[in-house]
């Protein structure tokens, strides 16, 4: 008998013939629940809470900002996706395109990236491989990550963001959340960020002009 | 376990170092988890579902499992199975052959530990490097786990100060700033990330409905694994699907509030299978057995097999908290270890950790998926007097007696008479350990039962 079909015998034998399967109770606040008050704003908040940098702007402002993050860290040249170039005012960007290996991602050590949504209750960034997302090597190899999220992509809670996942059919692809830079607590409980992801993560929030 | 919990709780309780570092950790993260789970206020409605959904989950496990292995072969992943640990340590080293690899980066992973991979792997002549700050700790200091979630809680950052000092940070200045140590960890691995060609990590979660498999992390070290080497391995028990996409709603909340006490960890990775262009070439999904199917056997021990590795039931449990987790000698400490590693190993291989505990139920009042460690635990401590104890006890000796007294009324009322005599220090000869934890209660000088006659009379 081959090792698949004894694991999936012993299953059933250890399960017996009846087990009991309870319907799920989904009485926790579902994808759609309506809410007051304003996800954007709340994005914002909860973003800088994981000291992520949040900076809010309109569609025209959208070079000029970056280019001031960037500059705030000392950037000068940025990785991008390969379908989505972001203008960077005073710094170059360069496109994965062909892809950009892993070594060069480390020594251009920025790189500016879309997302697919993000949520508001939790300060998270969501990624999913799409053309505004690009490859995962992109938005982690690289010190410092500038990330444009679009104000209408933000959610209210993680059902929301399951939800808006699978409606775009995102399951199938790379999906990384990201809350904050990346941080350990293993030493005495002690928060230290950046560890081997990006050590500065720059959200930007576009609002779409009407 | 070479020794039992008694006599290793002990040696851990004369550690004064031990038991500073692990009162201040535990509780700082007890603080974090409350503050966390305090900002739902539809807390208890998530663990009624995710308890309803891991049940369920083990009810159609059967059809899972095949549903999952058709979604990730699909997707372009090879599915292994293993029965035991050693045919998923044969399946991991076949990939690393089949490659070349000796070397392979590994995401901090239970499931790899509880098979002893890295030792199976190096006899084999492949190296593997944790990467979780933690666990590079424990590798480097020739040590291993003792939490679920900070398996170096045991040290502090003086010791990890000279650990490093004498090993990856040879003769480079070196403060016991965590900021330092943990900068120190990552020029360390940085070029292995670059360049190791294969990794292996666990899996918190895997959607049987998608084929995606899901690692939560907070370094960075998990998505440097999953996503720069050409071959990715993930070791999976059987028990860590999850049946929907959806049900990732629920998990996602829970997890991290519980685990680490934030609204979410830095980073959640899911994939499925392979992402040509983006990521490993090529991906192997080992599903393991290694005595979960004996764990499922038991209908009320199951409920072990729920547990999501939050470590919260550590956090707050009075035996952890004092001891540690070596003395629990396995991979799984603490409560859920208790429960966990005697119903995997087998009752004989760890028979003292079902007593391991207070009882006082502090683990199911914070556990996410609502595991009633409690009531198995006493459940457990049945079955190992039942089936481990051959010989005559002396505890059995005296619950026996109790139950003959009980039995008439004659022979109560002497046995009341007896106990008003033979109180003392010749009852601590009779009870022996009964008595060594416990006082025993000072009869009366005169019993109900007489004073009721005298009154009648």
């Amino acid at each position: 008998m081959s090792a698949r079909d004894d694991v999936l015998a012993r299953v059933r034998r250890a399960l017996g013939p009846s087990p009991s399967a309870p319907e799920v109770p989904r009485g926790y606040h579902q994808a759609g629940a309506s809410r007051d008050g304003d996800a954007v704003a709340r994005f914002c908040e909860r973003a800088a809470e994981y000291t992520a940098t949040v900076t809010r702007c309109g569609d025209d402002a959208l070079a000029a900002v970056l280019g001031a993050r960037a500059r705030a860290h000392g950037v000068t040249r940025l990785a991008c996706p390969a379908a989505t170039a972001w203008a960077v005012d005073g710094a170059e960007t360069v496109p994965d395109d062909p892809p950009l290996d892993p070594r060069t991602l480390d020594s251009i050590g920025a790189v500016v990236t879309g997302s697919a949504l993000a949520i508001a209750d939790t300060g998270t960034v969501v990624l999913d491989g799409g053309p505004a997302s690009g490859r995962r090597a992109l938005s982690l190899v690289p010190d410092v990550h500038l990330c444009v999220v679009r104000a209408a992509t933000v959610v209210w809670s993680v059902p929301d963001a399951i939800a808006a996942l699978a409606a775009d059919g995102a399951r199938g692809r790379p999906v990384t959340f990201i809350s904050g830079p990346s941080a350990t607590s293993d030493i005495e409980l002690q928060r230290v960020e950046g560890v081997h992801g990006p050590r500065t993560l720059e959200i930007v929030v576009v609002d779409e002009a009407p | 376990m070479s020794e039992g919990f008694p006599q290793a709780a002990r040696a851990a309780l004369a550690d004064t170092q031990l038991r500073r570092n692990l009162a201040g950790a535990t509780a700082t993260i007890r603080a974090r988890r409350a503050a966390a789970v305090a900002e739902c206020d539809d807390w208890q409605e998530l663990r009624d579902a995710a308890e309803a959904i891991k049940t369920r989950t083990m009810a159609r496990l059967p059809e899972l499992l095949e549903m999952l292995e058709t979604r990730v072969t699909e997707a372009g992943g090879t599915v292994h199975w293993a029965r035991d640990a050693a045919e998923a340590n044969a399946a991991v080293a076949a990939v690393a052959a089949a490659h070349g690899a000796d070397e392979v980066i590994k995401v901090k992973s239970i499931a790899t530990d509880e098979i002893g991979l890295n030792e199976a792997l190096a006899a084999r002549g492949v190296r593997a490097f944790e990467t979780d700050l933690a666990e590079l700790i424990n590798q480097l200091g020739d040590d291993w786990s003792s939490h679920i979630l900070v398996p170096a809680i045991h040290r502090n950052r003086s010791e990890i100060r000279r650990l490093f000092a004498r090993t990856i940070a040879k003769g480079r200045p070196l403060t016991d700033a965590p900021e330092e140590l943990a900068e120190a960890a990552r020029v360390y691995l940085r070029e292995r990330f670059l360049s190791v060609p294969m990794a292996v990590s666990g899996a918190n979660f895997a959607i049987a409905e998608t084929g995606a498999v899901c690692v939560v992390e907070s370094e960075g070290n998990g998505r440097m694994c999953t996503t720069l080497p050409r071959v990715l391995v993930t070791v999976m028990g059987i028990e860590k699907l999850l049946p929907r996409w959806r049900d990732l709603e629920v998990f996602l909340q829970i997890l991290p509030r519980s685990a680490t006490g934030e609204p979410m960890s830095p980073y959640t990775s899911l994939w499925t299978g392979v992402h040509p262009g983006d990521g490993p070439e090529e991906f192997h999904l080992v599903i393991l057995d290694n005595g979960r199917t004996d764990v499922l056997a038991d209908e009320l021990g199951r409920q072990a097999l729920h547990c999501i590795r939050c470590s919260a039931c550590l956090n707050v449990c009075p035996v952890y908290t004092r001891v540690g987790g070596h003395a629990y000698g396995s991979v799984y400490p603490g409560p859920i270890g208790a429960i966990l590693t005697p119903q995997l190993k087998g009752l004989h291989a760890a028979p003292t950790l079902p007593f391991a505990s207070t009882l006082c139920g502090a683990c199911l009042e914070v556990c996410p998926v609502k595991i009633d460690i409690p009531s198995v635990l006493v459940h457990l401590r049945g079955r190992v007097v039942r089936e481990t104890r051959g010989r005559v006890t002396r505890e059995g000796v005296m619950m026996a007696a109790v139950a003959k007294a009980f039995g008439s009324r004659r022979r109560y009322e002497r046995a009341q008479r007896l106990a008003r005599l033979g109180h003392g220090p010749l009852a601590d000869q009779v009870m022996g350990r009964w008595t060594a934890m416990r006082d025993l209660p000072e009869p009366p000088a005169q019993t109900f039962r007489s004073w009721w006659r005298e009154r009648q009379g």
